[in-house]
């Protein structure tokens, strides 16, 4: 299926009405001028002879050239994709946390107010624009309130975290919270989840709609059955039941929510990090439409397809890991 | 005609809360498309002219009910008039998904075998894939302009129209009396259309809800990236996506009054969603 | 009811319970107006159809009915004190500990995710907070030679063990806190039929050694004919006959009892006509006027469609609920 998503993404930007090579270059489009970048691309190559290229360069990690100077496409994702997976992977916490603390109440409050409340929490978060959203919460806890900063990814004026450094060997993983970690700076922890907590807030209120309505359903269903109602008549506690009983084993679903959950979260991600000025993937993206960089955007969009389908593997697994009636 | 909606308003009431969800939701849309069509004959002041001495930033006064934006404009007038975008994106992707989506899941999923596993598999692979990522690339090839990204979001919806589809007609498929028709005779398009079609009808008018839904909220998306519409026209997006450079200015006016009106329109075609998804498919809630 | 209130306190004691379930389309009365005793050692049997009332019934002991139920009348004393007035905590406590209930299904009520031993240490230390972990694992153990299992599989998920097992751990868990009380629902319907008297004779033996009374409630009158004390027949929520079970046996009274007597077979009879009772449960939402029974009776009298008969007594512990008998004293 991989193939599919990278076959539609490579006739993409060859099939369809215009020719990226006309539209980046635009006004300066001398047949000399177009010419040379087609040939520098490998645009001028037969169609077979490009998807050749373009599948084996993949298997090498390479991405192709960005249309604007000729460098590695594949460098510039590498460099801006830490900051996407650290604000997804911080969203979609957020997001299931959520889901799941205030499923439960409402399971809990099945049919009273509180649960009507709930519920229109859940339908409402998701007709919001998560931009909007997150522009509301930079002007009133950001600008407003001064809670939390705005606009970047870390405080401009203390040293990006380093990572693990010792003599010679260096390791860092581009994830500010982790590498400040393994710097041993607390400071720079605390600071990078400062900047980080607006904007995966943002995105996690935005999806934890769907967590909440799952976790509702699934604790109201399992709540229903037989070895609860064995479990309190054998006087076990109410939090017992709710969270050893039922919530485990309706927790398993959620997972896999997570992973369906996961294309939507890159999708918002974009809009995101546009809003907060986030230096990942999705800010990447934007510059490079309004560049109109068409080969980088190749690269981008490959990059999150195979990004998605990563996710969805290793959920998978880990179901698999979790659930002791498939795993025995 | 408002004597024959009456009746039918009546009984969907009596349905319980998905019936008063269906005509919320439907309210909300409703007022939104007069609002939005009157707009010409109602609006204080012109949306699109920029005042030769403009009063730049105003806070929301009686002059200007909703404030003013960094060129002037009249905020109230953008609100009644900036609807209109969203709404024909949306009409025309949802169009485009039922004028080839539905189709395509009848025919691929009834023919089963080969045809069914390539589509589907085809389609498989634009659903799992992150939609607003797919819709930004295919709205950057095409350019800007409510036609393309009307297709922009129809190309990523499809899947959606095609699963759900799919798995009614399957089962639709199996039941005894399309075996009958078979037995008598019947071509398969006259099973297609006078069995199979009817019955996945409902299916169909969800899906489509929530597809409009989703049209906004990704045109909305897709407008703030800079793929929208020319600045000529009024639309909310676009005041939103103005209004992200003045945020340090604290004129929050700019975007809650259009955010708010993108948020009712988007949650009338969702609770119509939702009231319509329980009426045709209750849920065995006890 | 009968001078038995004079005598020396029973363990337990119903009066008068009613029990009501608010469904969408209406009041349904699960049980209605039931009243019985029961005593140290005893053994009560239970019988009636599905939707008789009996598991409501069962579970209003524990003050356990699930919502939309609710005990709108009656009172239950065990032991002395009043069930139904007892806070939240105390209630917990008495689940498990003074009262235990085995569930119908043992394929569905222990929880997937924990394995058996889990089930063990998590009920007893909830009773009995100071226990440590190995301790209560070791008194498990001992449970389990009691019901008949080997210990090692203590460490299993439940879905590894067959239905027969489940139903026995289920046992042992009702026992773990040697309760006074332990009532069985269905404990063997949901088994093969081989199984079905191996645990049924295993709660006898059990009720032997740990002198626990025992509720049966269950379906089919056979099971109860043989191993109960006295036994009370429900239907349509109400209680139709109550004797002991010799009695029951010698004298069947109500017209209802006699029909699922008849349909018992009995392997010694020579030839044997099977019957059935004819007709279906009565709707619980719109009950018939008068006795509940009467559309299925094949005794019918003009005064059964117009006015529900009370609970005639015909001799000592034996009351009937029909006008037949309506020449006897009035309960």
């Amino acid at each position: 299926m991989i193939l599919i998503l990278l076959t539609m993404v490579f006739l993409l930007i060859r099939v369809l009405p215009g020719d990226p090579v006309l539209l980046h270059l635009e006004k300066h489009a001398t047949p000399a001028a177009v010419a040379q970048m087609r040939h520098q691309l490998g645009l001028d190559k037969p169609l077979w002879a490009q998807y050749f290229d373009y599948l084996f360069g993949l298997f090498r990690g390479d991405l192709g050239k960005s249309m604007q100077d000729y460098s590695s496409v594949g460098q510039q994702i590498f460099s801006a994709f830490p900051a996407t997976l650290e604000l997804a992977m911080f969203s979609m916490v957020i997001a299931a946390a959520l889901g799941i603390v205030i499923g439960v109440q409402a399971s809990k409050a099945y049919n009273k107010p509180q649960d009507h409340v709930i519920r229109i929490f859940g339908i409402v978060t998701y007709a919001i624009p998560v931009f909007f959203l997150g522009m509301i919460l930079q002007l009133t806890l950001g600008l407003g309130l001064h809670w939390f900063p705005v606009g970047q990814r870390f405080n401009p004026m203390v040293q990006a975290p380093l990572g693990l450094n010792v003599g010679s060997f260096h390791f860092s993983t581009g994830l500010y919270t982790v590498d400040s970690l393994l710097e041993g700076n607390i400071f720079k922890f605390i600071e990078s989840l400062r900047y980080l907590f607006l904007p995966s807030l943002t995105l996690g209120l935005v999806l934890s709609g769907v967590f909440v309505r799952l976790t509702r359903s699934n604790m109201l269903e399992t709540l229903r059955l037989d070895f609860v109602t064995a479990a309190r008549a054998r006087g076990l506690g109410e939090n017992k039941v709710t969270y050893s009983y039922a919530l485990r084993n309706a927790f398993l679903p959620v997972l896999t929510m997570v992973g369906l959950q996961f294309a939507a979260l890159l999708g918002g991600a974009v809009l995101t990090e546009t809003t907060f000025s986030w230096p990942g993937l999705g800010t990447y993206i934007v510059d490079r439409i309004n560049f109109r960089d068409y080969t980088a955007i190749q690269g981008a969009v490959i990059v999150f397809g195979i990004f998605v389908s990563i996710v969805s593997l290793a959920v998978d697994l880990l179901y698999a890991y979790l659930d002791p009636r498939i795993r025995l | 005609m408002l004597s024959s909606i009456l009746p039918g308003l009546s009984t969907l009431a009596k349905r319980g809360l998905a019936g008063w969800l269906i005509i919320i939701g439907a309210i909300f849309v409703a007022a939104i498309v007069v609002m939005t069509a009157i707009s010409p004959w109602i609006v204080p002041y012109n949306p699109t002219e920029i005042p030769s001495s403009p009063k730049i930033l105003a806070q929301p006064s009686t002059q200007h009910l909703f404030g003013t934006n960094d060129l002037g404009q009249d905020v109230f007038s953008r609100v009644l008039s900036g609807g209109g975008v969203m709404l024909q994106v949306s009409i025309l992707s949802v169009i485009v998904c039922l004028a080839i989506g539905v189709p395509l899941g009848l025919f691929a999923s009834y023919a089963g075998g080969a045809t069914d596993r390539v589509v589907g598999l085809l389609m498989d692979s634009i659903y799992a894939f992150p939609g607003l990522v797919l819709a930004i690339a295919i709205a950057a090839m095409l350019g800007r302009g409510v036609v393309n990204m009307a297709l922009s979001i129809a190309v990523v919806y499809i899947p959606s129209y095609f699963r759900v589809i799919r798995s009614q007609v399957l089962s639709i498929k199996e039941m005894s009396y399309i075996e009958a028709a078979n037995a008598v005779g019947a071509k398969n398009r006259t099973i297609l259309t006078r069995y199979i079609l009817p019955n996945i009808v409902p299916s169909i008018v969800v899906v489509a809800t929530v597809n409009f839904a989703d049209a906004i909220l990704t045109a909305a998306g897709l407008t703030f990236i800079g793929l929208g519409v020319p600045v000529t026209i009024p639309d909310w997006g676009q005041d939103l996506t103005n209004g992200q450079r003045l945020l340090t200015s604290g004129a929050w006016w700019v975007i809650t009054f259009p955010g708010i009106m993108i948020i009712l329109l988007a949650l009338g075609f969702t609770l119509m969603g939702e009231g319509l998804s329980e009426t045709l498919n209750p849920r065995l809630e006890q | 009811m009968s001078g038995e209130n004079r005598e020396k306190p029973h363990l337990l004691t119903v009066n008068n319970l009613t029990v009501e379930y608010w469904a969408r389309r209406g009041r349904i009365r699960a049980v209605e107006d039931v009243s019985f005793s029961l005593d140290k050692g005893e053994t009560l049997g239970v019988v009636g159809e599905s939707g008789s009332g009996k598991s409501t019934l069962g579970l209003s002991l524990i003050h356990l009915v699930p919502y939309p139920g609710r005990i709108i009348n009656g009172t239950i004393i065990l032991e002395g004190q009043a069930v139904l007035k007892l806070g939240k905590e105390k209630t917990r406590d008495l689940r498990g500990r003074r009262v235990s209930y085995v569930f119908q299904d043992p394929m569905t009520s222990l929880n997937p995710v924990e394995r058996i031993k889990d089930h063990f240490v998590e009920l007893i230390r909830t009773h009995e907070p100071k226990v440590t972990k190995a301790d209560a694992i070791t008194r498990a153990k001992k449970l389990f030679k009691d019901v008949g299992i080997q210990p090692e599989r203590i460490d299993d998920y439940p879905h590894q063990l067959s239905g027969g097992m489940r139903q026995r751990v289920m046992i042992a868990l009702a026992l773990a806190l040697d309760p006074s009380i332990v009532i069985a629902d269905e404990p063997t319907t949901a088994l093969d039929v081989i199984v079905q008297a191996k645990i049924l004779d295993l709660l006898k033996t059990l009720q032997d050694r740990y002198g626990m009374a025992l509720m049966l409630i269950t379906h089919d009158l056979s099971i109860v004919l043989e191993r109960s004390d006295k036994i009370i027949v429900m239907y349509a929520g109400r209680i139709v006959e109550r004797a002991p079970s010799s009695t029951l046996y010698a004298q069947t009274q109500h017209p209802y009892s006699q029909g699922l007597l008849k349909s018992i077979p009995n392997i010694e009879l020579a030839e044997q006509k099977l019957t059935a009772i004819g007709g279906s449960p009565p709707d619980l939402l719109h009950p018939p006027i008068g006795c509940r029974f009467w559309p299925r009776c094949p005794y019918i009298m003009e005064i059964c469609k117009i006015k529900e008969p009370p609970l005639f007594e015909t001799s000592v512990d034996h009351l009937v609920r029909c006008h037949l008998y309506r020449g006897e004293k009035a309960s």
